[in-house]
């Protein structure tokens, strides 16, 4: 009747429910209380995003989203999660003093980006083809020829971030000199102060009443 | 008619076939929306690995439009999905130092609530 065909209707489906899940798991990310629930609905965001990559013939790139941002970040992010964890405040404010004024900026965002896509026309995605022998090889005759500097200073980055990192996170007691044992010691100390000290913040007292 | 609404001028077969059709800007829009998310995020949110998941967030809308692009560009290149696997590959750095200073300053000031973070604020 309006001229589609079975396998257009097919993938529009496909497409309108992965890009509905990413878009509403975006948004609970964003508006969920606990930390925790919202760092799982980012994962399933991640997940369906990877599906969006399948419907665009990438599927090498959806499997390294797979293993790299809903494997490697997210378990990273949820281990930052239970390492904080003694902040979790069912009761607190989750937003930010300055709410308002962010929210209408990043609507006003949305609503000129959409403004603007509303006004472009982008010709439709041109035909495979019959012989797709997949995306794996191209890439990496790609990142292997055109693109081997790049490669190399992301490996030379991701070395960096990886020292940075543990030297960033490491505890200041080991870089001081002070053996682990007493540093464990003196902390296990502190926390104890902080814990039976009846004020501090009001989450020992929730704590205790839930 | 003007002023009135008329539901079969909605259902245009037309229209129905810009919506049904999946074209490069559909996929636009997706990613637009989901950047906006993450900018919203990264505006209100007071927990400090909240905004870092909302950063997250935003280098996956590019993700997409990247792939989108390239999909319309061609199917046999792979410029497009190579610039994925860099921006990826910056994000997992990203992820790993944002979240490393985000445990250092737990360590010092027992909270990530990111309004009381103003020590180096002039």
């Amino acid at each position: 009747m309006t001229g589609l065909e079975t396998e257009e209707i097919l993938s529009a489906i496909v497409f309108y429910l992965l890009s509905g899940v990413v878009v509403g798991s975006s948004i609970l990310v964003i508006t969920l209380r606990n930390i925790f629930r919202s760092a799982l609905f980012l994962l399933l965001a991640f997940f369906a995003t990877a599906g969006l990559f399948i419907t665009l013939d990438a599927e090498f790139i959806a499997a390294v989203q797979v293993l790299i941002y809903v494997g490697a970040i997210g378990v990273l992010i949820l281990f930052a999660i239970m390492l904080t964890r003694r902040i979790q405040d069912p009761v607190a404010k989750s937003t930010t003093r300055s709410f308002i004024l962010g929210a209408f900026v990043s609507a006003a965002f949305l609503f000129f980006l959409i403004l603007i896509l509303g006004k472009i026309y982008l010709p439709p995605f041109p035909e495979t083809g019959a012989d797709t022998e997949g995306i794996t090889k191209g890439i990496g005759r790609m990142l292997l020829t055109y693109y081997l500097l790049p490669f190399e200073v992301v490996s030379v980055l991701l070395v960096g971030a990886l020292i940075g990192a543990v030297v960033i996170a490491r505890k200041e007691e080991a870089r001081g000199g002070e053996p682990p044992e007493v540093a464990l010691e003196r902390e296990r100390k502190d926390r104890e102060i902080t814990d039976s000290k009846p004020d501090g913040n009001g989450l020992e007292q929730n704590d205790r009443k839930h | 008619m003007i002023g009135s609404i008329n539901i079969l001028d909605i259902l245009k077969p037309e229209l129905i076939c810009a919506i049904v059709r999946v074209t490069p800007t559909h996929y636009l829009y997706v990613a637009g929306i989901v950047f906006c998310i993450g900018l919203m995020g990264v505006m209100i949110r007071r927990n400090a690995i909240a905004i870092l998941m909302s950063i997250e967030l935003m280098l996956n809308a590019v993700n997409i439009v990247l792939i989108a692009g390239g999909r319309a560009y061609g199917p046999k290149t792979y410029d497009a999905s190579s610039f994925v696997i860099f921006i990826i590959a910056v994000a997992a750095a990203e992820a790993i130092v944002g979240l490393a200073l985000i445990l250092a300053a737990y360590r010092h000031m027992k909270d990530i609530n990111i309004d009381d973070m103003s020590i180096m604020k002039w």
